[in-house]
């Protein structure tokens, strides 16, 4: 998998400090996230690409061999359209 | 109190902001007695109201009504739901929408639009709705996806129009429409009134659902469509509002704070207006908003039954509008000692020469009417 995730049309993903957790929006509906998936879709901002994000989560978490965990995220989020995956190279 | 231990954020702040209506809509759920509550909050205590439900952790808000185009501060409210981090929906019917009205929308950071419908039949759609409005209504549709928003429409399917369901859907696709959400009336209020010009036949159900299954394989990839099949027909009480005092907390356009926007006809429960307390307090201590939580209150059959979490007992108005009691079953269950009035409901449906008195429109001079006449109430069963 390959590309630069962001998020799908109609979706906000936002802290919520009552819930204690990352959610996504849409319309008239809401995803509570667990701590993995809000860390991975925080970062989904349209400018990292996969390979980035990886990176970015490794050194924030002091940890290696994410690829994987997170790949499996993302194709989640993208069957459910949460994330669009933007595989053309960007001018 | 029967409330349950641990009472969670609401998720939902329904903002009715006005009863005013253009349309007439034979199915509206607004009360029957809407005339009477004229007095409508202002713009500063919407700011408010919007400003404790976000403090309270509530994520969505809806703007409705009556048409809450008829608000002209609904830009100003829009703009401060949207930067307290609300995901903002306005649920319109269309009518007063305009280029400039909606470009201040998109400024105002709204996220989402969903645009009702009566029908794809202009004129059934002007004869339901008493206006002619069905041109407008597609103008704005076009308007509306021009703008990046995403598209859900929502049209209330009976008697009179669920024979169009398949033109409705093709409509909907022709439009734009990411979502459709073809929503059978239900039988409150102005639709209890008019119930018997309203419900469909089975087999009129039947067709409908068999055409919408055959657009549903055909648009899988472009378009959802929900179909909501009626309580009455389907003889299984729905989880009303998803719990009492679970998800929604709706404020009218005077002020007053209810757990679903029907619960005001209940008798003997006081609800709480926004001007006189913080929505915490409505939300976490008012004896409205408490009284049906959970499961505490429940006799029999519902005490009794295996089901009583799923449904919660189904939906407290209709319990109140067909058995003349809040607390009972709903009437839909056929647990319920008085199922006998749906079954009844169902086979007059059945009936092609049956009697029904002409349809009821909503509008303020019926309103007065009817609550004129309803000094002393009685089931409309």
């Amino acid at each position: 998998m390959d590309g630069t995730p962001r998020l799908g049309h109609g979706f906000r993903f936002q802290w919520e400090p009552v819930q204690q957790c990352h959610v996504l929006l849409y319309p008239e509906g809401m995803i509570k996230l667990n701590q993995s998936g809000g860390e991975i879709l925080a970062r989904c901002d349209g400018q990292r690409d996969i390979a980035a994000i990886v990176a970015d989560l490794e050194a924030a978490f002091s940890a290696s061999g994410l690829r994987g965990d997170v790949e499996a995220f993302l194709a989640m989020a993208i069957e459910k359209r949460w994330l669009k995956l933007e595989t053309e190279a960007r001018p | 109190m029967n409330a349950p231990a641990k009472i969670g954020p609401p998720m939902w702040l329904l903002a009715e902001v006005t009863y005013r209506c253009p349309l007439h809509c034979v199915f509206c759920y607004n009360p029957v007695d809407f005339a009477k509550h004229e007095t409508e909050l202002s713009t500063d205590d919407w700011l408010r109201v919007l400003r404790e439900g976000r403090e309270l952790g509530a994520v969505q808000c809806g703007f409705s009504g009556g048409e809450p185009l008829l608000r002209d501060d609904l830009e100003i409210l829009i703009g401060e739901a949207r930067r307290l981090g609300y995901y903002t929906n306005l649920i319109t019917s269309g009518v007063g929408l305009t280029e400039a009205r909606l470009d201040a929308f998109k400024a105002a950071g709204l996220d989402h639009i969903q645009l009702s419908f009566q029908d794809s039949t202009k004129e059934i759609n002007d004869f339901l709705t008493h206006t002619r409005t069905f041109d407008l209504k597609q103008k704005v549709g076009e308007m509306i996806k021009a703008r990046g928003w995403p598209m859900v429409m929502n049209v209330v399917i009976h008697r009179l129009n669920i024979d169009h369901i398949g033109r409705i859907i093709e409509m909907a696709d022709a439009l734009g429409a990411e979502y459709i959400e073809l929503a059978n009336a239900q039988y409150y209020s102005w639709a209890l009134l008019n119930r018997d010009q309203l419900m469909p036949s089975r087999e009129q159900l039947r067709r409908a659902e068999a055409v919408t299954n055959e657009w549903k394989a055909k648009l899988a990839e472009r378009m959802r469509i929900l179909f909501v099949v009626p309580d009455y027909h389907e003889g299984k009480p729905k989880k009303c509002m998803n719990g009492w005092g679970n998800v929604f907390l709706t404020v009218t356009p005077d002020g007053t704070a209810l757990p679903c926007h029907t619960a005001r006809m209940l008798p003997g429960l006081s609800f709480p207006n926004v001007r006189d307390s913080s929505l915490r307090e409505i939300w976490y201590d008012s004896e409205g908003f408490n009284h049906y939580r959970g499961t505490g209150w429940m006799k029999k059959p519902c005490r009794d039954c295996d089901h009583k979490e799923e449904d919660l007992g189904g939906c407290r108005c209709q319990a109140y509008l067909l058995a003349g009691d809040a607390d009972a079953a709903d009437p839909v269950c056929p647990k319920s000692p008085h199922h006998e009035i749906v079954s009844n409901a169902l086979e007059n449906a059945e009936k092609p020469d049956r009697q029904a008195q002409p349809l009821i429109f909503r509008d303020p001079k019926e309103s007065r009417r009817l609550t004129e006449e309803a000094k002393t109430p009685e089931p409309a069963a």
